[in-house]
């Protein structure tokens, strides 16, 4: 909250006086502080192929802004204030800004990063903070990269990959043409897909690599260009059901639905995507959690957005639940089997004490509308249904 | 002789509306009406933009339906379903609760965190009260006295003076509290948590929670229990909580507070209303677009009737 609202805060404290406050303490004269903050590490990049996924300044930001909305609202009754500082950084800054935040004494901070800047500024705060990873997938991040001090409320590649493999093995469309892009991350993007494949019983007949030579990006030309090449590129495939795309970079995927030489639908980065949130989801309340965020950012709400509320929504509850404001005692509490968060998704999302990645179901959505929702209701867990998606706790290679 | 003809007026009138069953349907923009006796549906009337709660004044002559987005009350004659006037509500009206007396009617704005009051003779609006993050269940205590709203996000259950419009009191619960229901000799507070999958039992003279009723079904995954609606007979003998997508009514025992029943009925099941005689318990089931009839006697689902498009809230005329 900044000032202007925390004196509108102080005021409806003074209005709204709460004598017989149950269960809660009486609203100190002073409320409980908590501070958290947001790093964004923005790397340089090519704009997206389409323009409807140009990335908006407040990315992230804003889904931040509405979590402090929802704890200040909240803190009103328990005698709590939250505050969130919002850093832009670029790969060279961010530890600077990191040591600044951190010598703030902010002991939440909220990274919207990739992996590897992830790992080293998580290594950077080690014990002076608690880091929620709100936009790293790598499933490296969960495993043997993984940090006691991070938990991630960003989903992994393999949970995605999951979610999108156990609709496809309900459909019965087991055989899979996966092509995959020529980065780093598209590779390890494509062994989640492997994984996946492997895990629920469906079979990769065949894998290409699309390499980034740099062009086919949206020129005027673009389009004519893709249209002649496609098709060739994935012609003589042997019969398949669906084509995975692994496209982390947004070089080829996007193109790919209609431009296949066999008339077959597309999934993974393009076509039917694997996702954390989607602002068509109306179940589950999510319409009026979509509405408070489309008047606050007067634009749809994005997956970084739902990733950092759900970090900073995590600080509020464990917040109220403890009635503390004690950095230590708020991150002993979310990391105890107790803690669940609601997170619009129609049940508790809870931590994986394993690897500290936050239980999700996976949305699954074309362009205008939610497909489906993953877990599937045919996998079953004998802990939690949510366990059926990513690294379960016998496989982890994770160790704190 | 007028006193006669008051009477015949009464007598002529009270038989066309008893037992007749208005739904809201969500995605329908509807209202469906229901025979209770036949059990056959009289037909479906526009009623504004995403309807959700549905109530009717003590008199059974104002029919209120929260039209959400259209950001008011509509009002409605039960009889002709005609709409009479509209009362403001706030934005994003969702559920709302009538004094016993019939006025002033308390409502949830889901998208601004408010309660508002409103006057229902004199169509204004008496006082906005902030509650916690999206405002859902609406409790009104049988002596008109406390009002109780809930927040989905903010896990309370907020105790509203409806004297000075001043909340009291504030109770943490489980995760998504999306109803409030008091016992008929206000006695107990029930409040029902989606997420958290249980109710809460509120002793309202303490604020305390005294206990807390869980579920389980064997063959249905615990993240499918999610109560929502609670009803609680006359004699508080037999509380029926609705577990939306296990869709399942509990029968949960009055003294001992133990669930002794389970009954299946229609997908995604929500809100709850008994018939006058409390002989009927009706359900809105959103999924399968249909409102199931379960005999309270007997614990027995009677008929599913289909109504219209995602059915949300369900009320009977009074005798």
């Amino acid at each position: 909250m900044r000032s202007p609202n925390c004196l509108t805060a102080l005021a409806l404290l003074a209005v709204v006086p709460m004598p017989a406050l149950a269960q809660a303490p009486a609203p100190q004269a002073e409320p409980q502080l908590i501070r958290a903050a947001v790093l964004r590490v923005d790397t340089p990049e090519l704009p997206p192929i389409s323009r409807l996924e140009l990335p908006p300044e407040d990315l992230g930001f804003a889904g931040a802004r509405l979590a402090i909305e929802d704890n200040d609202t909240t803190g009103r009754f328990m005698g709590q204030d939250f505050e969130a500082v919002e850093v832009a950084a670029t790969p060279d800054t961010a530890g600077a800004e990191l040591d600044r935040l951190l010598a703030e004494g902010i002991r939440f901070v909220v990274l919207l990063a990739d992996d590897a800047t992830t790992v080293a500024l998580a290594d950077k705060a080690g014990d002076r903070a608690l880091v929620f990873n709100a936009a790293a997938r790598g499933d490296a991040l969960r495993g043997a990269d993984c940090r006691a001090n991070v938990i991630h409320t960003a989903p992994s590649h393999a949970m995605l990959a999951d979610g999108l493999a156990q609709f496809l093995m309900w459909k019965r469309w087991p055989r899979w043409f996966l092509v995959h892009g020529s980065h780093p991350e598209d590779l390890a993007l494509a062994e989640a897909w492997r994984r996946a494949a492997t895990k629920f019983g469906a079979q990769i007949v065949e894998e290409r690599e699309f390499t980034d030579t740099g062009g086919a990006r949206s020129t005027d030309s673009g389009h004519v260009q893709v249209q002649a090449q496609l098709p060739v590129f994935t012609q003589r495939a042997p019969d398949y059901d669906i084509m995975i795309t692994a496209d982390e970079n947004g070089v080829f995927a996007g193109y790919m639905p209609y431009h296949t030489w066999d008339a077959r639908p597309v999934a993974g980065s393009a076509g039917l995507v694997p996702r954390s949130w989607h602002p068509a989801l109306e179940a589950w309340g999510a319409t009026q959690f979509q509405n408070r965020f489309e008047r606050l950012a007067n634009r749809p709400m994005r997956e970084e957005d739902y990733q950092s509320w759900l970090a900073l929504r995590m600080v509020g509850e464990a917040a109220t639940q403890t009635r503390s404001a004690e950095p230590a005692q708020l991150r002993d509490f979310m990391l105890s089997p107790d803690f669940q968060v609601a997170g619009f998704k129609g049940q508790k999302l809870t931590l994986r004490d394993w690897d500290h990645q936050l239980r999700q179901p996976v949305l699954l959505t074309t362009g205008l509308l939610t497909t489906s929702v993953s877990p599937q209701d045919e996998y079953l867990h004998q802990t939690s249904p949510l366990d059926t998606l990513g690294i379960d706790r016998p496989e982890t290679a994770c160790k704190f | 002789m007028k006193h006669a003809l008051a009477i015949l007026l009464l007598t002529v009138a009270t038989p066309a509306l008893a037992n007749k069953v208005y739904v809201t349907n969500e995605k329908g923009n509807d209202v469906t009406v229901i025979d209770g006796d036949t059990l056959e549906v009289l037909g479906s009337y526009p009623v504004g933009n995403r309807p959700r709660g549905i109530t009717i004044s003590p008199d059974g002559t104002e029919l209120y339906v929260c039209a959400s987005d259209d950001n008011l009350v509509r009002v409605f004659d039960p009889g002709t379903m005609q709409e009479t006037h509209t009362l403001p509500s706030g934005p994003d009206p969702e559920l709302f609760v009538l004094h016993p007396s019939g006025n002033p009617l308390y409502i949830a704005n889901e998208d601004d965190n408010l309660v508002t009051v409103v006057d229902t003779k004199a169509h204004k609006v008496l006082a906005e009260i902030p509650v916690g993050v999206e405002p859902e269940g609406m409790g009104v205590s049988p002596d008109g006295k406390v009002v109780i709203n809930t927040s989905e996000t903010t896990n309370m259950a907020h105790f509203i003076d409806t004297d000075s419009f001043e909340i009291t009191a504030n109770v943490l619960v489980d995760s998504r509290p999306r109803f409030a229901q008091f016992s008929d000799d206000g006695s107990r507070l029930f409040v029902s948590s989606e997420i958290g999958g249980t109710v809460s039992v509120i002793d309202p003279a303490s604020q305390q929670i005294t206990r807390t009723i869980r579920f389980e079904i064997p063959g249905v995954l615990p993240e499918a229990i999610q109560p929502v609606g609670v009803r609680v007979t006359a004699d508080g003998k037999k509380i029926f909580v609705a577990l939306g997508p296990a869709n399942r009514v509990a029968v949960v025992d009055g003294d001992t507070l133990e669930v002794t029943d389970y009954i299946l009925v229609g997908q995604r099941v929500w809100q709850l209303a008994f018939t006058p005689d409390q002989k009927h318990l009706y359900t809105t089931n959103g999924n399968s677009n249909d409102v199931t009839v379960i005999d309270v006697a007997t614990n027995t689902a009677v008929k599913s009737i289909p109504v219209g498009q995602q059915p949300w809230g369900v009320v009977v005329a009074p005798n």
